[in-house]
């Protein structure tokens, strides 16, 4: 590892490439929120396939083969693509995963057939378009990465000044519309962004990993957070560690290209996310079920009390333990607990409700014959 | 009359896939009534409220709001929607579901400010629901939703309120306290239109009814028109339900 970071200090290339997917994974994670929390996961697959054809096109019309000119091909194909499915689902009766499904798959078709054609040419130019199917991190230079910080830039600028309409539309659309917003131009200003983010990293990760980029850093930050803004920083945060982590990995093993291991890493952080992630994780849950099934039994020993001690003038007058004996629910160490939380006190073989004890019953006594 | 007209519509058509779900209406609501709007499912109730509020679009028919178009008006206007429309897993709390409301006087870019913070305050607190400000909002029960989506229409300081089906999924404490808050809208001038499933419950809650099945069958005053010709009419079989008690 210490041998990795001094390459990483000397190596001008390994460099590069670090930055350029922990950038990538940042702005994608970012944008991916808004992804999922739209239940649109599966849009990022859809466009990342529709992007293939754009990248051939760009190649057949122009000869060129620098990065952002295809790219410019992928990201009006992907637009293409995105307008079509939205065109589908709303003219059609074609529900949107029918739509996406069928987009994907046409265009990629599409674009497979040309990738074959390109290769059946006699100029021998045509070699590394493939690189875009599962993307080569090393093939990244300083202006590709220059160009993802660029569009990362113009992105956070973009979330900063629309985040209003950003949140409110991903909440309730229709009550956004009511309220004088256009809800297309939003709608299409997401979008087009997440479009963005998508072309971005396909050299990186290629066409078919894309997605994965795009929600698996959303997806983990879900688990972490109820806030928005948190969600979205965290999701920005594990892209890039993502990025970082997977870049560093398959640069000290050979032979394990970086993309593929960078989606790995995202999937780890997401497993790990779904299991220790307070609140929402598996783990807490489960501690949380067994948690609430002991404090059930105590309050309803609490609640038997409650029946006794209420007909009695002096709610705190003692009753023997012994009284409590056709009432399974009770033990030595639930007593003991009711004592510490001031519900009861105790009293050689006497119990006596206390008045934080008979008001904690007597509440949860109104809120049952209310939810009667 | 001489009072004024809040709602007009005129010559309503609204169609899915060749279907007509609301055929050529015509309505006329007077200021300051919290008037129900009754009819079968199907009948198009949400619909007519959401064409009326632009999120559906007719094929036919105009909207004015107090004689404007309703596109002038959209400050005049709130939307409570049926709480089974958006998703309560989204990571917000409800005091920022409530500070949604004054987006719309905002406008675009411009974020909520000590002002817009103050009313989101004031709104929850009319609800009850002050306490629960800093609650996720899937943490709060369906009755505490409905509440939180009433304070966001009530932070827009509209006149005409508009309510899709609030009393559904709630507990009668909630319903009765969102009804005395309507009336309470009334009472302030306010005009307050309302989708509503319980027929039982019409003569108490509300003193103006429009009763609708794809077509407008009958709107007035509840005490003249809420009457068993027009529940028949309307719902189609006889209609004797205990509502005449």
């Amino acid at each position: 590892m210490t041998e990795y970071f001094n390459l990483l200090w000397h190596d001008y290339t390994l460099r590069t490439i670090t930055l350029g997917t922990a950038v990538l994974g940042a702005i994608c994670g970012m944008l991916g929120s808004f992804a999922v929390l739209r239940k649109e996961s599966l849009l990022g697959d859809a466009i990342s396939h529709a992007a293939l054809p754009g990248i051939a096109l760009a190649f057949i019309i122009t000869g060129a083969k620098d990065s952002a000119t295809l790219l410019l091909g992928a990201l009006v194909s992907g637009l293409i693509g995105t307008y079509w499915i939205r065109g589908i689902t709303s003219k059609t009766h074609l529900k949107s995963d029918t739509a996406l499904g069928l987009i994907l798959s046409t265009f990629f078709g599409f674009g497979m057939l040309l990738l074959t054609f390109i290769q059946k040419q006699p100029n021998a130019n045509q070699a590394g378009l493939d690189k875009y199917l599962f993307g080569q991190a090393a093939t990244l230079v300083e202006s590709d990465v220059k160009l993802m910080v660029i569009v990362t830039a113009v992105s956070l600028v973009v979330l900063l000044l629309f985040w209003k309409e950003f949140k409110i539309l991903l909440f309730d659309p229709d009550y956004t519309k009511t309220i004088g917003f256009n809800t297309k131009f939003i709608d299409v200003l997401v979008t087009f962004f997440i479009v963005l983010a998508i072309v971005l990293g396909l050299q990186t990760v290629g066409v078919v990993l894309m997605s994965a980029i795009l929600l698996a850093p959303a997806a983990a930050a879900r688990q972490w957070t109820n806030s928005l803004s948190t969600m979205v920083l965290l999701a920005g945060l594990v892209g890039a560690l993502s990025g970082i982590f997977g870049t560093a990995i398959s640069a000290s093993q050979d032979n394990l290209s970086t993309g593929p291991v960078i989606v790995l890493v995202a999937s780890v952080f997401v497993l790990f996310s779904l299991i220790f992630a307070p609140g929402r994780g598996l783990l807490f849950r489960e501690i949380r079920f067994r948690n609430n099934r002991k404090d059930l039994e105590l309050m309803k020993t609490l609640q038997f009390m409650y029946d006794i001690a209420r007909d009695h003038e002096n709610i705190s007058h003692p009753h023997a333990i012994r009284i409590l004996n056709n009432f399974q629910g009770y033990t030595k160490g639930s007593l003991k607990k009711l004592e510490n939380e001031d519900l009861i006190t105790l009293d050689g073989p006497d119990w006596a409700l206390t008045q934080k004890g008979f008001d904690t019953a007597a509440e949860m006594y109104n809120q049952h014959m209310n939810n009667e | 009359m001489g009072e004024k007209i809040a709602v007009k519509v005129d010559d309503l058509t609204v169609a899915y896939n060749y279907k007509p779900v609301l055929w050529d209406i015509d309505l006329t609501v007077p200021e300051g009534v919290l008037m129900a709007i009754v009819g079968p499912n199907g009948a198009g109730k949400s619909t007519l409220i959401k064409a009326i509020l632009g999120i559906i679009k007719p094929i036919a028919g105009s909207i004015s709001i107090f004689g404007e178009p309703y596109a002038k008006q959209r400050k005049m206007v709130a939307y409570v929607p049926q709480k089974g429309s958006v998703d309560w897993d989204f990571p917000t709390t409800a005091f920022d579901v409530v500070l949604m409301g004054t987006y719309g006087s905002l406008g675009w870019i411009k974020r909520p400010g000590a002002k817009e913070k103050k009313i989101a305050l004031e709104s929850m607190e009319k609800v009850g629901m002050l306490s629960y400000r800093n609650r996720q909002i899937s943490q709060l029960s369906g009755g505490q939703q409905q509440r939180v989506f009433l304070a966001r229409a009530l932070a827009q300081d509209a006149s005409i309120y508009f309510m899709d089906e609030p009393f559904q999924g709630v507990d009668a404490t909630t319903e009765i306290a969102i009804i005395n808050i309507l009336k309470e809208l009334r009472k302030t001038g306010k005009t307050v239109i309302v989708v509503h499933h319980d027929l039982q419950t019409v003569p108490e809650y509300f003193d103006w009814v429009t009763f609708l099945n794809v077509k407008r069958i009958a709107t007035g005053p509840v005490k003249e028109i809420f009457n068993d010709d027009n529940l028949t009419k309307t719902y189609g079989i006889n209609y004797k339900v205990a509502v005449n008690k």
